[in-house]
């Protein structure tokens, strides 16, 4: 059995959106390897109640790495050091023991902290209501297996569609960009029949709300492919152009 | 769908097209002059290369092509610039720790660092050269070639170091550049990416390979 850890967490702690943070250091003992990164966390919340002091705010929800809610970025990383998983996915034999590990919350002027690692993730539900839908009935299960699509389109549409809208992608881009994200969105519906109704449409819509709201522009570094817990490729930023191009001769 | 979008150019999407292809275009650019410049290793007293500097500076089509590509290059500039100042905007806190290199190449997130590089060494090239065969009479009085000013500026080691440093700044600029711009089209697909990015690996190598030689060849007395 792999023995517990002894571990330094410096964590970023700011009261709300408006006051200033800083990284407050924290010692957390008897860490098991077989934890998950959040489990860890509670046990220093836990401390931190016991102590009388106020808990660290972080997001979670389903904790099996399919919600998006968990965001933080460790150790330079958003979710931390593994490829294709989600913070709550990560576990502690990651890490070795005695090690420092840094934890913030996702950065971006369009994601404001709540509170400690808390962000503010609505822009990406406003982009995903200027054109993340569609509006025909497609009917039930059956409906949907008797129009015939290419299984490379469907699998295309369900590797796009497998994006959880973390953040991940904006997190790590040097640039705040949300280009995966949007285009993840816009690629599910474009490969589909079902998405051909508003299609024209979709891809300037939601570009014009994402430009809104505040992200950067995309320089092609790759970062968020590589970072994304979901493994979205960037072969759906070069679709997302396409259609974007297409939408605006049309 | 109500249709609220923004003017295309000015868009993220669409000012990332203007770098895409303005990029391109600049590109085309490098393999006119790089092959230009390469008639100096026919090693023939610079005879070739004067003829073709002859053409290039009395050809209408050339000359007209010399203001698009000014044009290009300042447009270039300004797009990266303003791109630059909204990225700037877009992360007001930055990160305590931020490790980039487990996730992209330092030469992709230094895009701007290397065209102000670039820029620099543009400005000094563009004195050398350019301001010398256009406004001054020294090549048209006949009294110099653009040969003979090319063995004349490169006797200074420290302007071959210059120019090697600027030619490297252009090799990595172009690294990046050369695939970005295909994606930033919308050509991304399985099969062909990866023959773009092989592609543009070699043609960032040559190209700066070819124009490094150059400075470096003439230095050492390898072209008489």
């Amino acid at each position: 059995m792999a023995i517990n850890m002894n571990l330094t967490l410096k964590v970023w702690r700011q009261k709300n959106t408006k006051s200033e943070g800083q990284l407050v250091s924290y010692p957390v003992s008897d860490i098991s390897p077989d934890m998950s990164f959040l489990e860890m966390f509670d046990v220093l919340n836990n401390q931190l109640i016991n102590k009388g002091e106020e808990p660290i705010a972080f997001d979670h929800d389903c904790r099996e790495g399919i919600c998006g809610s968990c965001s933080m970025f460790i150790n330079g990383q958003p979710h931390g050091p593994k490829k294709g998983v989600t913070t709550c996915q990560l576990h502690m034999r990651s890490f070795k023991n005695n090690d420092t590990i840094v934890v913030e919350p996702f950065r971006a002027a369009a994601f404001p902290v709540i509170k400690d690692l808390t962000v503010d993730r609505s822009a990406f539900d406003r982009i995903i209501s200027k054109g993340g839908f569609i509006s025909i009935n497609t009917g039930n299960a059956k409906d949907a297996n008797n129009i015939p699509i290419p299984k490379l389109d469907a699998d295309m549409a369900f590797e796009a569609a497998a994006c959880i809208g973390c953040g991940a992608c904006v997190a790590t881009c040097k640039n705040s960009s949300a280009m995966l994200f949007v285009s993840a969105k816009i690629s599910q519906f474009a490969l589909l029949p079902q998405g051909q109704v508003e299609r024209k449409s979709r891809a300037k819509n939601m570009v014009a709300q994402m430009d809104e709201e505040g992200f950067g522009n995309c320089s092609n570094t790759g970062a968020c492919e590589i970072e994304c817990p979901k493994e979205i490729s960037l072969e759906n930023i070069a679709r997302m152009n396409r259609e974007f191009f297409i939408g605006n001769i049309k | 769908m109500s249709s609220t979008s923004t003017n295309f150019l000015q868009s993220s999407l669409g000012k990332k097209l203007v770098m895409g292809v303005t990029g391109i275009f600049l590109i085309s650019f490098l393999v006119v002059h790089a092959t230009l410049n390469s008639f100096i290793f026919f090693n023939d007293g610079g005879v070739l290369f004067n003829e073709g500097a002859e053409f290039m500076s009395h050809n209408p089509v050339i000359r007209i092509m010399e203001i698009v590509l000014f044009i290009g290059i300042i447009i270039h500039i300004v797009q990266a610039l303003i791109l630059t100042i909204q990225n700037n905007k877009a992360r007001p806190i930055k990160y305590a720790i931020n490790n980039g290199g487990s996730n992209s190449k330092w030469y992709s997130r230094s895009m701007g660092l290397l065209g102000t590089l670039l820029l620099l060494f543009l400005i000094i090239h563009l004195k050398h050269f350019w301001v010398v065969s256009r406004f001054t009479n020294e090549i048209t009085s006949g009294e110099e070639t653009l040969f003979g000013e090319m063995k004349e500026v490169f006797e200074s080691p420290l302007l071959v170091i210059v120019y090697v440093l600027g030619v490297i700044s252009l090799g990595y600029h172009l690294l990046h550049g050369f695939q970005s711009a295909f994606q930033t089209l919308g050509l991304n697909h399985p099969k062909y990416t990866p023959i773009i990015k092989a592609f543009g690996f070699w043609f960032s190598i040559i190209i700066s390979v070819v124009f490094a030689s150059m400075p470096i060849s003439i230095y050492l007395g390898w072209i008489k």
